[in-house]
């Protein structure tokens, strides 16, 4: 299954990428960030770490499918 | 009611007047501004990474359930993005309402939502060189700093 990831602040300096496309075995978005953690050695799981799915806010046990954009957000810090 | 990115500096007397009419006994501002210190190191500047098409989406959205949870007038937040300095408004929040009580809280709903829910990061530039992404939690490490860019 291909699907695009985009790295944010943090996690775009950790894994040195703004964007890359993925192809894997497909799960849920909790799965795809663990996959990235082994992919990239210094991406670091953060508790407080957001996911979105084509623009929307989502849940880290939303289902992947073909073709979706997964956003990946170190802990925010507006304001 | 009105939720808006800008990369150009927030006048907060216009921000002001465009929440309040005649209807209105109370308007609450809050203004975040740079502040020069941060757990103990000198900040020099500050710079916000703003990802504009989700942070629009939500801040909306949280302006929306202020007002509908409050029964306030008018609410607005305007944030900043790009490079700061000390002492100018990284984040403003209007909120007019015919009394005080509802406009306070609408306020704190507004400006705890922007913090923790829009995606938002700030990067603080220390007077010793150093750069540090605000709630990295490795940050706390010995050792870890991340590059000035």
């Amino acid at each position: 299954m291909k699907v695009k990831v985009r790295y944010f602040a943090l996690f775009r300096e950790q894994t040195g990428f703004a964007s890359e496309s993925v192809d894997w075995s497909g799960g849920t978005a909790a799965e795809l960030f663990q996959e990235m953690v082994g992919k990239h050695a210094a991406l670091m799981p953060e508790a407080a770490a957001l996911v979105a799915v084509n623009d929307e806010m989502a849940g880290w046990e939303t289902s992947l499918a073909e073709g979706d954009e997964i956003l990946f957000f170190p802990p925010v810090a507006g304001g | 009611m009105k939720f808006a990115v800008s990369d150009t500096v927030i006048d907060p007397v216009a921000v002001r007047q465009s929440v309040t009419d005649n209807s209105c006994g109370a308007l609450v501002v809050f203004e975040g501004w740079i502040r020069n210190y941060n757990e103990g190191q000198a900040v020099e500047a500050l710079e916000y990474e703003v990802y504009r098409p989700l942070a629009e989406k939500e801040g909306a959205k949280i302006i929306a359930e202020a007002c509908a949870r409050y029964g306030v007038s008018n609410a607005l937040c305007i944030h900043r993005e790009g490079f700061l300095e000390l002492g100018d408004i990284a984040v403003i929040v209007c909120v007019s309402a015919p009394h005080r009580a509802e406009a306070f809280d609408a306020c704190r709903y507004i400006i705890d939502g922007v913090k923790s829910r829009l995606p938002i990061w700030k990067k603080e530039h220390y007077v010793s060189g150093i750069s540090e992404w605000v709630n990295c939690q490795h940050c706390a490490v010995a050792g870890h700093a991340h590059r000035r860019k």
